[in-house]
């Protein structure tokens, strides 16, 4: 009996790995030369997540022997996880602190790979129009200090939205998020009591409301609870169908989010020497406020060549022709003189001290 | 040579203990005969690997939380400054979080439970006792995510737009029933637990009761007493014990339950006297921050909870079991 | 006077009666409401492609969880794989050697093991394990399903050879052979049944298990398959897709709890009715 539970389980295993090989084999056709799979794993960001996972399946298309396996567990966890080397690339949309970069048994470079906007989406049954928000008027509603939708200062800058007499239930992110740090910084830098009392960072101590886990779970609490209002990324809100509230900018503008308003906010702004750049609260025209380049972080000098390889291939994809994927996503594609800038940082990573990129 | 000798000697006869030689080996046994004493160290071994591998959890949390331990001591468990940004960290919200929603949830799976235990073990004939004991059991082996999802879907929507709602306008003084209606909450991982450990108070109050001798019931009941006093003073006296641990094992499971409280509790780490409020537990808090927290005391902090959690538990299983035996045995298989 | 005293107490034990029935139907509705929507909300998610393709990119519809699936079926198998001969063996020396120190104290450690919160377990593979290869893999996957199916298994068998029949035993010690020969020809082939339904719960359990996978095995898009590779698994995927925005995820997860709840609740049936059987058949 028991031999016969082993085998069965033993033949559901095998089949399974047949079943697997035969797909992949189906799927992989011809394809490229260079012998094994490769299979690189990567975790961080889930900002990005929607343009990540397209790119890592387009790639496998038009690769099939390289799988690239993205998680989407938060920056947190990918500044975590690539300083504790257990994956092969890291992803953050805030780049890491001195002290984190320390931890980690290299130098790790930031890629910058497009940029987003964090959308501030809301779910109010009967609000058509979008929400309008004043910087000092979001600051307290993720304060908690405004907990109604009808609250005055909300009515005042909505005066013909029919916003009901409905608690406002503020969803945010528990795990260790890129998107918070995106968002908290703007809000410290446009509201000084939001600066005292919650400060900056991937995880804070949020004043109010619901945590979710990742992009993906603050959408869906948001889509689930009716009343709230969280910070997703704008890919997020417009696949799944949530209303954003327009932003007043700098130059006093209600912006919504939108493919250009992020563009223009990237405008006029330049990389840093470490390729960092912040864009939120940007000055220009027509911006929108809460914009944020995303990062893949990798080891400079990489271990194992052929990993390492295929790594910086299909970087380089992804900051030139995958940079054609961002559009319908609603990422705003790397503008030219960024662009210029991370590809030649890529070409100078390297495995072992050798470079990999050569020309291009 | 000798040791690969060892396993293979053919079929000793048992009067070649006769040769036994004193000593460890002899101790173990060995000397009865090679093929017993290998047999007995080989399983003896592996038998070992059970401590150890219990020993080495223990351990390895410990280590893991040695920065956070030296760092906030005994402050950890009453600080509710749970601050990533800061790098202070206060465990108090989770504490309290995991023990309110393990109270709502005994409140609702204990007498629910009990009763259970008692219509099937004294009251109902077996025909219809097998069935649903049966069922009940096999609401223990619906996956946690399961619950999970169920939640997120059917239970939290039916909380915030008929159960909130009701309580709030019947009970709605009770600080505990008071605030806005969003369906995940502290109330809504309270019923999920309930729910999770319904089948652990109800299979081993049913084993508990079933212990106790009939001649006692039959006893009351010659006396002229009704079924429900024959229970009330012949049989529970005797199970009460047994209850009681029965309680504390799905009190023990309540604690350390992870992906269906999660998925509903809300997770904001703030202390809120109401159950409609948003809450965290500590395996949630686990759960969502572990992979993700930067920084040594962070992590440290995590692998803290985790400790705290690991000896709670462990302390309340020892407890309930030495309760249980007292009464009879466990029910074998179920899952406490 | 008399009358009316009689009547109360016969009413209070009515309703008591009564509470009690009400208790136990109480108890399954939550089975019932589950099980409906798992069926009613999963049945419209199952396809083929659910069978047979993988995830589709973030927010696009259609796709499946075959690596899921093989995914699970991979972990339990390694799960079993480690604590499979680990806990029987340690059943063995439970049930054959009951009043030894060493006894005792595994007794106990297996006992309280079996309460150690599973989300523990996990940080303890992800220091241990994960940390220390520098992967998230399989192999971390298994050994924390491993270690939470250890206990179950060890006092499983335990159980199960001392229900054997002393008699077998002394049958065989009569006819010259060695005690551990007749341990394992006769006691624990005999138990084997047994043991065998103790298993399938122990695996039913851990099919199930989400917390301790979430940092060792961890996830994966693709195909795992090797050892040292994140892979993909039933319970995180039902996990991913719940919590996420999307209709079509939702879709999928109902139809992935579907499959994990018919597969678990089928070794549970069968291994009760296993039991049932062989008891009658005493």
């Amino acid at each position: 009996m028991k031999q016969h539970i082993y085998s069965v389980l033993l033949f559901s295993i095998a089949t399974g790995f047949a079943g697997c090989k035969g797909k992949e084999t189906a799927a992989t056709g011809s394809g490229e030369s260079d012998g094994d799979d490769i299979a690189l794993n990567g975790a961080g960001a889930t900002f990005p997540y929607p343009l990540y996972s397209k790119w890592m399946s387009e790639y496998n298309k038009l690769h099939p022997t390289v799988k690239i396996n993205y998680q989407s567990i938060g920056s947190g966890g990918g500044i975590r996880q690539i300083s504790a080397g257990t994956v092969d690339f890291g992803a953050s949309d805030v780049p890491m602190k001195e002290s984190e970069a320390a931890k980690a048994s290299g130098k790790l470079q930031h890629i910058p790979t497009t940029i987003g906007a964090v959308a501030v989406a809301y779910n109010v049954p009967g609000v058509s129009t979008p929400v309008k928000l004043t910087p000092a008027v979001l600051a307290d509603v993720f304060l908690g200090k405004i907990d109604k939708w009808n609250d005055e200062r909300l009515t005042a800058i909505n005066p013909n939205a029919a916003l009901p007499d409905k608690q406002i239930a503020v969803v945010f992110r528990s795990d260790g998020s890129g998107t918070t740090g995106v968002f908290t910084d703007y809000l410290a830098k446009v509201s000084p009591s939001w600066k005292s009392e919650v400060g900056v960072g991937k995880s804070v101590k949020w004043p109010a409301g619901l945590g979710a886990k990742g992009n993906e779970g603050v959408t869906g609490q948001i889509k689930m609870t009716p009343g709230s209002i969280g910070y997703v990324e704008l890919a997020y809100a417009m696949q799944s169908k949530l209303p954003t509230a327009a932003l007043q900018n700098k130059a006093g503008e209600f912006v919504e989010p939108s493919l250009e308003a992020v563009t223009r906010a990237a405008a006029g702004v330049n990389l840093n020497e470490h390729l960092y750049a912040s864009i939120t609260n940007s000055g220009g025209k027509g911006a929108y406020p809460i914009a944020a380049y995303t990062y893949i972080l990798v080891y400079q000098d990489m271990k194992d060549p052929r990993k390492a390889a295929a790594l910086a291939k299909f970087l380089w994809w992804a900051v030139t022709d995958g940079q054609a994927f961002t559009k319908p996503l609603h990422y705003a594609p790397l503008p030219a003189h960024s662009a210029d800038k991370v590809k030649i940082e890529i070409r100078s990573l390297k495995a072992e001290g050798k470079l990999l990129i050569s020309g291009a | 040579m000798a040791q690969a000798s060892l396993p293979i000697e053919p079929e000793p006869r048992p009067g070649s203990s006769a040769r036994a030689r004193p000593g460890w080996l002899g101790r173990l046994g060995v000397g009865t005969s090679v093929g017993d004493g290998a047999f007995r160290v080989t399983t003896a071994l592996v038998a070992a690997t059970v401590v150890l591998a219990l020993i080495a959890i223990f351990a390895e949390l410990a280590r893991a939380s040695s920065l956070s331990l030296e760092a906030f001591g005994l402050d950890f468990i009453t600080s509710q400054n749970w601050d990533p940004v800061r790098d202070e960290f206060g465990a108090l919200p989770f504490i309290y979080g995991t023990l309110v929603s393990s109270l709502i949830a005994l409140l609702l799976a204990v007498p629910v439970g009990i009763g259970t235990a008692i219509f099937l073990s004294e009251l109902a004939p077996e025909w219809i006792a097998k069935p649903l004991g049966f069922l009940v059991e096999l609401l223990a082996a619906v996956p946690s995510v399961v619950y999970g999802l169920w939640g997120i879907f059917f239970l939290a929507p039916v909380l915030r737009e008929h159960v909130q709602p009701f309580l709030a306008s019947t009970l709605g003084i009770l600080p505990i029933f008071q605030g806005p209606h969003l369906g995940f909450g502290m109330l809504a991982g309270g019923i999920i637990l309930a729910i999770m450990i319904l089948p652990t108070i109800s299979s081993v109050s049913r084993e508990v009761l079933r212990a106790v001798p009939g001649i006692y019931r039959e006893g009351a009941l010659a006396l002229g007493a009704t079924h429900w006093e024959a229970i009330r003073t012949a049989v529970l006296p005797h199970a009460r014990s047994g209850l009681v641990g029965g309680v504390i094992l799905g009190l023990g499971r309540a604690l350390g339950e992870t992906m269906a409280i999660t998925m509903v509790i809300g997770n904001r780490p703030e202390i809120d006297l109401s159950w409609f409020a948003p809450s965290y537990t500590m395996a949630s808090v686990i759960a969502n921050e572990f992979t993700e927290a930067t920084g040594d005391l962070y992590l440290a902090a995590l692998a803290e909870i985790g400790l705290l959690l690991l000896v709670v538990s462990v302390a309340l299983n020892v407890v309930a079991r030495l309760l249980v035996w007292r009464v009879g045995r466990l029910p074998s298989g179920a899952r406490v | 006077m008399e009358d009316a005293s009689y009547m109360r107490r016969k009413l209070v034990d009515h309703a008591v009666r009564g509470a009690c029935f009400i208790a136990a139907l109480l108890a399954v509705v939550p089975l019932f409401s589950v099980l409906y929507y798992v069926a009613s909300k999963g049945a419209g998610g199952l396809n083929l492609a659910f069978f047979t393709e993988l995830p589709k990119p973030v927010g696009e519809e259609g796709g499946g969880m075959a690596n899921a699936l093989v995914g699970t079926l991979e972990l339990v198998g390694l799960a079993c794989l480690f604590a499979m001969p680990l806990g029987v063996l340690a059943g063995i020396y439970l049930a054959e050697f009951r009043e030894s120190k060493l006894a005792t104290v595994v007794r106990f450690s297996a006992d309280v093991m079996s309460g150690v919160p599973s989300i523990t377990i996990g940080i303890f593979v992800y220091t241990l394990v994960v940390l220390s290869t520098g992967h998230f893999s399989a192999l971390a996957g298994g050994i924390a399903l491993a270690l939470i199916m250890l206990p179950t298994v060890t006092r499983t068998t335990e159980e199960l050879l001392k229900l054997v029949p002393e008699e077998l035993r002394e049958a065989g010690l009569g006819l010259g052979v060695a005690k551990w020969r007749v341990t394992m020809r006769v006691m624990v082939r005999t138990a084997l049944p047994g043991i065998a339904t103790g298993v399938m719960l122990a695996i039913a359990r851990v099919a199930g298990e989400t917390a301790p996978l979430l940092f060792t095995a961890f996830n994966n898009r693709f195909w795992g398959g090797a050892l040292d590779e994140p892979i993909a698994s039933l319970p995180v995927q039902i996990y991913t897709y719940a919590v996420s925005p999307y209709e079509d995820w939702h879709r999928q997860a109902w139809a992935a709890a579907l499959v994990l709840v018919t597969m678990v609740l089928v070794l549970n049936v069968t291994a009760r009715v296993l039991v049932r059987h062989r008891v009658r058949a005493r």
